[in-house]
């Protein structure tokens, strides 16, 4: 997401010197994410040393364009001073370290570290969950989904308003702060090397996850299609008296991008595909590697050798 | 001390107001409509308390006549008018913090104790029982947030002066170094909390000192066994409205305006009774 304006951009050759870790460098359906300047790597061939940094992109849409959903007022303290602030913090802690280098998602994942976050661990993946939920709404939004998100939802759900009511309470059950995600749950099990022994269709399927603080699904390797934000800095100014469940409400009936969750579940299809082709070809060449080694010499096959051993 | 116990409305107020009374088992409860009274001499009608309370048959017992009542937790009100603490906490901000947070946290807290097995308890023995040693049960959340209200309201007041005095202020500077150093540690505590939660003073009790606490969610320091003295909350409800995202102008106006030192010295007081902090500073010109 973060390269998605500038992987397009380059060539393949630059490409093949840097190789982003496959799963991300899918585009966007806008220009940007959390932008940022060509990383070293790229252009050190070219002996040209860039210290690269994380831009603030604005939300796709005017600030007062979420009216009367969510106030100008909101959407500049939220994005102005909330959004600004993490990545200011984000660049600050990054700066000369290896960190650096990386895009945002890995960063999250590396400084995530198994639960025992680093610092920069809050800053990194605030910054993204505030890109991601800009996406996740748009003016005019809500209405119902389509497609193979409907498909989907109408398989791993029930309906789509079951989907709906559970989306909601978990947003309203996130006790204290946090995000409440859909998610495309993969099969994977978090081993190493190895792969799941019992894959099935059925793993592969839509989840409501609600996270606390700055936690994200993609820590746990799932794909998130749609984000809220359910800390009260959120809703607090435009929703004084009935608070979270109105606004929850109303982010699902005028707000919700059912388009940018549609992209996003297409992502994320595709990268399951790409896995399960992985792992098709790596149990390919562990057969190959079997079929090679010496432990296949170990049965005797003369009648000699028995009369041996007897 | 703070709790939103039934007892101690009473207890403060030094009579039964009208349409309580009590059993023959010296419990009190209340009944449809009464009338709630601050120390203050504040009268409020919290809504809570007027809700229905579903009432038991009579039952008498041989020569003793005793009702079952069941009763529940009402919402204490802060010991000051809502708009008393301006311009530090705006008249608003109270009236949505105590007005609808607080009393939501009480009435979810009442509708889960209905059918309960912790029905019975006081405030604070239903915070510790319901921390269940860090695996919660569901009503922890409803009951410590109720206490943990009930201990900030009553943690300021207005034209709060800006400094603690004797006993208080000696163990400050003792465990501290000084008012100021304890002022920028509470602040850095504050300053470094992510998410929703509490900062606390509390005096603690295996070591017998005051230490700045800084707690998630709805955790208090009376699960450790810690005494509180002071708190504020951190969450952003609490000074959204006001200082939306300046949380170090929220904490210093706290600091210098808001926070009670009358409280916290009943507090320490108290607290004293179960922790001994040594033989007491006597100012010189005392002595004989």
């Amino acid at each position: 997401m973060r390269m998605a304006c500038l992987a397009s951009e380059l060539s393949s050759s630059t490409a093949l010197v840097h190789p982003l870790p496959h799963r991300w460098r899918s585009t966007f359906p806008r220009i940007g994410g959390t932008g940022r300047w060509p990383s070293p790597k790229i252009l050190r061939c070219a002996s040209i040393n860039v210290r690269s940094y994380f831009q603030l992109i604005p939300p796709p849409y005017p600030l007062s364009s979420l009216e009367p959903y969510m106030s100008r007022e909101t959407m500049e303290n939220h994005w102005g001073r909330h959004h600004r602030d993490h990545l200011n913090s984000l660049n600050t802690h990054i700066a000369g370290s290896e960190l650096n280098e990386m895009p945002l998602e890995e960063i999250i994942l590396t400084s995530y570290n198994k639960g025992d976050f680093l610092p920069v661990f809050i800053h990194a993946a605030q910054t993204w969950n505030h890109d991601f939920f800009w996406q996740s709404m748009k003016p005019g939004g809500g209405g119902r989904p389509s497609g193979i998100l409907l498909k989907l939802m109408e398989r791993d759900f029930g309906s789509f308003e079951l989907f709906l009511k559970e989306f909601k309470t978990a947003a309203l059950t996130q006790f204290g702060s946090g995000w409440v995600w859909l998610t495309y749950k993969s099969n994977r099990l978090d081993v190493g090397n190895a792969i799941n022994p019992c894959p099935s269709a059925e793993d592969n399927k839509l989840v409501v996850t609600k996270t606390p603080n700055a936690i994200n699904p993609l820590v746990w390797d799932y794909s998130p299609l749609l984000a809220i934000d359910v800390w009260e800095h959120a809703y607090y100014l435009d929703y004084e008296q009935n608070q979270r469940s109105e606004y929850i409400s109303l982010f699902m009936d005028k707000l919700v991008s059912w388009d940018f969750v549609s992209s996003r579940l297409e992502m994320a299809l595709a990268r399951e595909e790409e896995r399960a082709r992985e792992d098709a070809s790596n149990a390919e060449e562990d057969d190959l590697v079997l079929a090679d080694s010496d432990a296949r010499e170990m049965f005797l096959d003369s009648d000699e050798d028995d009369a041996g051993t007897q | 001390m703070s709790s939103a116990a039934l007892g101690l409305v009473v207890r403060d107020v030094g009579f039964l107001p009208k349409n309580a009374s009590r059993n023959s088992e010296g419990r009190i409860f209340w009944i449809k409509g009464s009338v709630f009274t601050s120390p203050h001499g504040l009268n409020m009608r919290p809504k809570s308390s007027t809700k229905a309370v579903r009432v038991g048959k009579r039952r008498s017992l041989g020569s003793e006549k005793s009702a079952s009542f069941l009763c529940y937790y009402g919402l204490t009100t802060p010991p000051y008018k809502l708009d008393a603490l301006e311009p530090f906490m705006s008249k608003r901000t109270l009236e949505l913090h105590w007005g609808v947070y607080h009393r939501d946290c009480v009435e979810r807290l009442n509708e889960q104790l209905k059918n309960s097995s912790l029905y019975g308890s006081t405030l604070e023995e239903l915070v510790k029982t319901t921390y269940n040693n860090g695996n919660p049960l569901p009503e922890f959340n409803n009951a410590a947030e109720a206490w943990n209200h009930d201990f900030f309201w009553e943690s300021m007041q207005p034209d709060s002066g800006s400094m603690p005095w004797g006993s208080l202020l000696h163990q400050i500077e003792k465990d501290f170094g000084s008012f100021s150093n304890f002022k920028d540690k509470f602040m850095e505590s504050a300053m470094g909390l992510f998410g929703s939660g509490w900062i606390w003073l509390v005096l603690k009790r295996e070591e017998k000192m005051l230490a700045v606490v800084r707690t998630s969610h709805a955790v208090c320091p009376l699960i450790f066994g810690d005494f509180p003295i002071i708190s504020l909350d951190m969450w952003e409800h609490a000074y959204y409205l006001d200082y939306k995202e300046d949380r170090r102008r929220y904490v210093s106006n706290y600091m210098n305006h808001l926070v009670s030192w009358h409280s916290a010295t009943l507090r320490i007081v108290r607290a004293e009774a179960f922790v001994n902090l040594g033989e007491p500073k006597v100012p010189s010109g005392m002595r004989a």
